[in-house]
């Protein structure tokens, strides 16, 4: 049964790549099609209150430009929100302001699509910042992730020198993409019992005669664009294992997929800008099949056990099912885990921190490489990255200049990768080695051992990879904390943002070249063993050795 | 001269290019503050308390006397033995907030912790050997907040339960049934018990027995 569970949710995902790729394609392509019926009205209605007339294409500089001012002056407006909540209308629990460190920690986040939380919904935000802060800036977010993967495929596939205009994508994928699909998420959330509600926390005595105060609020809209965005910071401290934000088998399929289908979509949106279809079909291969892999790794760690559990001598059939909800059990946990930090979420529906060893270290390598799907366009990104390297290295194997889909590489390029590949673990594991150099960053660890070194290390690698999960037993508000992970989510975003889109815009500029007899072909089955193997090699090159002390030691000198 | 002068016009464009960028980002900014972050969420709601009250409001549960007694969600605690009991919650199931100690699978406060369970199983369930103790009703759960536990953890009570309330078995392997469901479509999540439902038809039954 559990097999069936997880193929239908993964059958689901492959069903839904062609119809959302090609709805994706038809909204950015700029050719005029039966979207614009429909969503035209309205968005001309936008440009018409803000006054934006001058449509014409971006440079890569001007674009990413563009998206770097607009996501400022929402951190600016956001953390001024976070700062006076408690003067502000729609607080019926009359939460106070927040401190400014983790105000500043908060509105990074979830600018950042990381959505990495220390603090806990439900005792430090009010109603209005939920909605107006929180939910607001996981729809900006996401579409200006969507937005930036959009131009990177145009400048990719593309010839010219403009990638599009940042602010018409923008309104674009709110309106065509983003908006409608939350809203009837939201709508089948709500039906399988997800809370709605402006009403304050209810009070009620118990079957025992006990009192009990229960949190709610306006919990599905939230949820919805959560996952569509592949925001994951939840609404409760923890998360989707929270039985409001989770409350069935059904609800948690229906997260899986919001957060997966648009990862999984763009490489066939990719595709159609191509005009080859193949090679979106080889990169979404690659990337199913590392997912595989991984799954089944958690998947059987957790159906094991813990050794020391299981020596107890109770029936531990189960699996593990420490810090994990009994109407997912072991197959809904896993899967959820593991499409979680594919997709780049960081929603969690169990406790990462109480994953087996070898369970554990799948949610971690997954961020590490930080490829397999990924969010909207982030993994996408990361993975044609390494498409490029991956042609070079052959390249040079050969001896021959490099080209990808009918561009030369050159050193241009090279650095610009260059840079953002070492950017990624240069924010892991240097802030990682800091935190562990001082008493500020030690005094955090709240589980001995081995284990230790993975929740420091799982906080940053979340951070820079854009997550949000953490191994959340690590006490994290502080302003130490608060600081060092707010820098690297911000670097962790904006850096291989920028680079990736310099490579593009730099491609674009290009004259094509011919396909010969002596072109390494990037649309058939020996890439796809070539993208894996590049991947893998650069990420056990770089991790390898950590991993070899946190998850892997702790597995050894377990039980 | 002519090169000051191209350089003059490029940054005076670049200055006039980042003003107008700003203002653009900023009005932008404020109506997509006003689309997602209040009329979206208040679209919602409105629609939500239209369509599904009951799940809008948090599935709110009452008893026999029409008072609401808690959620189906959420689930309680419960200290006196001759209810079922759930899951171990470290927040005792306040749910005002929610989570765990997040015991690393090599904490030795997670050995202590469940080793404390079991004495206090066979302490409550002496008929009852260890090895019969499902794995769900000796781990914390996740929220703190689990509200099921499987199938064979209810049947494991029965005995205690059937001592202590004066139920018969019979009878209590048929509230079990009753309280319990199945995977969600026949195909996701797991069978699973609810305590609260069960415990009110518990608690019914007793008050029928006893008038």
């Amino acid at each position: 049964m559990d097999l069936v569970q997880m193929l239908v949710v993964i059958g689901v995902i492959i069903v839904l790549v062609k119809p959302l790729g090609t709805y994706l394609y038809h909204v950015f392509s700029g050719e005029s099609n039966r979207t614009d019926n429909i969503f035209g009205g309205f968005e001309r209605l936008i440009y018409k209150l803000v006054g934006f007339k001058r449509r014409e294409g971006m440079s890569w500089k001007k674009y990413a430009f563009s998206m770097i001012v607009t996501n400022a002056v929402l951190v600016g407006v956001s953390y001024l929100i976070l700062r006076i909540q408690q003067f502000l209308p729609l607080n019926p629990n009359g939460m106070g302001n927040m401190e400014s460190s983790l105000s500043f920690n908060t509105v990074i986040s979830f600018m950042t699509n990381t959505n990495l939380q220390h603090y806990s919904g439900e005792s430090a935000l009010s109603y209005f910042s939920q909605m107006a802060v929180i939910t607001m800036m996981m729809f900006t977010s996401a579409a200006s992730g969507l937005c930036v993967a959009i131009s990177f495929i145009r400048g990719l596939t593309q010839r010219g020198q403009t990638i599009g205009n940042f602010f018409e994508d923008f309104i674009k994928a709110h309106v065509r993409v983003f908006l409608p699909a939350a809203l009837l998420v939201t709508l089948i959330l709500v039906a399988l019992q997800v809370p709605q509600t402006l009403d304050p926390t209810l009070t009620v005595h118990t079957l025992d005669g006990a009192l009990q105060r229960i949190s709610m609020g306006p919990v599905a809209s939230l949820e919805s664009i959560k996952h569509l965005g592949t925001n994951g910071g939840g609404f409760f401290g923890v998360n989707s294992a929270h039985p409001f934000e989770n409350p069935n088998g059904l609800s948690n399929a229906v997260e899986m997929w919001s957060m997966w289908m648009m990862g999984a979509a763009l490489p066939y949106t990719f595709g159609l800008f191509a005009k080859n279809k193949k090679q979106g079909w080889v990169i979404f291969s690659a990337m199913m099949i590392l997912f595989l892999v991984f799954l089944s790794t958690v998947y059987f760690s957790e159906k094991a056990g813990n050794p020391a559990i299981n020596a107890l001598g109770i029936d531990a059939a189960q699996g593990s099912m420490e810090g994990k909800e009994v109407r997912f059990g072991i197959a809904g946990s896993t899967l959820f885990t593991t499409v979680t930090t594919a997709a780049t979420t960081g929603s969690v529906n169990n406790m990462h921190d109480t994953l087996t060893p070898l369970g554990g270290m799948v949610p971690l390598v997954q961020m590490m490489l930080n490829v397999v799907f990924g969010g909207k366009g982030v993994g996408l990104m990361n993975m044609m990255m390494y498409a490029i390297l991956g042609v070079f290295i052959c390249g040079l194997m050969v001896g021959r200049t490099p080209e990808f889909l009918g561009r030369k590489i050159e050193a241009k390029e090279m650095k610009l990768i260059a840079i953002a590949i070492l950017a990624h673990p240069f924010i892991i594991l240097v802030p990682t080695a800091i935190s562990f150099m001082t008493d500020l960053g030690q005094s955090a660890i709240t589980n001995p051992g081995f284990h230790g070194l993975s929740q420091v290390l799982y906080e940053y690698t979340s951070s820079a990879a854009n997550n949000g999960s953490g191994f959340e037993g690590l006490a994290d508000n502080t302003p130490f904390w608060n600081i060092t992970t707010g820098l690297v989510m911000l670097f962790g975003r904006y850096v291989s943002i920028i680079a990736l889109l310099g490579v593009a815009g730099s491609l674009m500029s290009k004259e094509p070249i011919p396909e010969t007899i002596g072109t390494l072909r990037t649309d058939n089955r020996l890439f796809v063993g070539i993208l894996i193997g590049t991947v893998l090699l650069i990420g056990a090159l770089t991790f390898l050795p950590v991993i070899a002390m946190g998850p892997v030691a702790e597995f050894l000198t377990l039980g | 001269m002519n090169h000051i002068q191209t350089q003059d016009t490029k940054s005076a464009s670049l200055t006039a290019s980042f003003g107008t960028t700003f203002w653009a980002a900023l009005r932008f900014s404020l109506i997509l503050i006003v689309i997602c972050g209040v009329l979206y969420p208040l679209a919602s709601t409105g629609l939500a308390q239209l369509l599904f009250p009951h799940q809008a409001n948090g599935s709110q549960l009452k008893n026999s006397e029409g008072i609401v007694i808690g959620s189906e969600l959420i689930g309680q605690s419960y200290t006196d033995p001759h209810w079922f009991q759930g899951r171990v919650s470290s927040i005792e199931y306040n749910a005002e907030g929610s989570g765990s100690n997040n015991y690393a699978p090599s904490n030795p406060e997670l050995m202590k912790r469940m080793q404390a369970s079991l004495n206090d199983w066979s302490k409550n369930n002496p008929d009852i050997p260890v090895n019969l103790v499902p794995i769900d009703l000796i781990t914390n759960s996740g929220s703190g907040l689990d509200p099921h536990i499987t199938n064979k953890a209810a049947e494991v009570q029965i005995s205690r339960v059937s001592k202590l309330s004066g139920v018969s078995e019979e009878k209590l392997r048929n509230l079990i049934k009753e309280a319990s469901q199945g995977r969600d479509l026949g195909i996701f999540g797991e069978p699973r018990v609810n305590v609260l439902k069960l415990n009110l038809a518990l608690q019914k039954e007793m008050a029928g027995m006893s008038r």
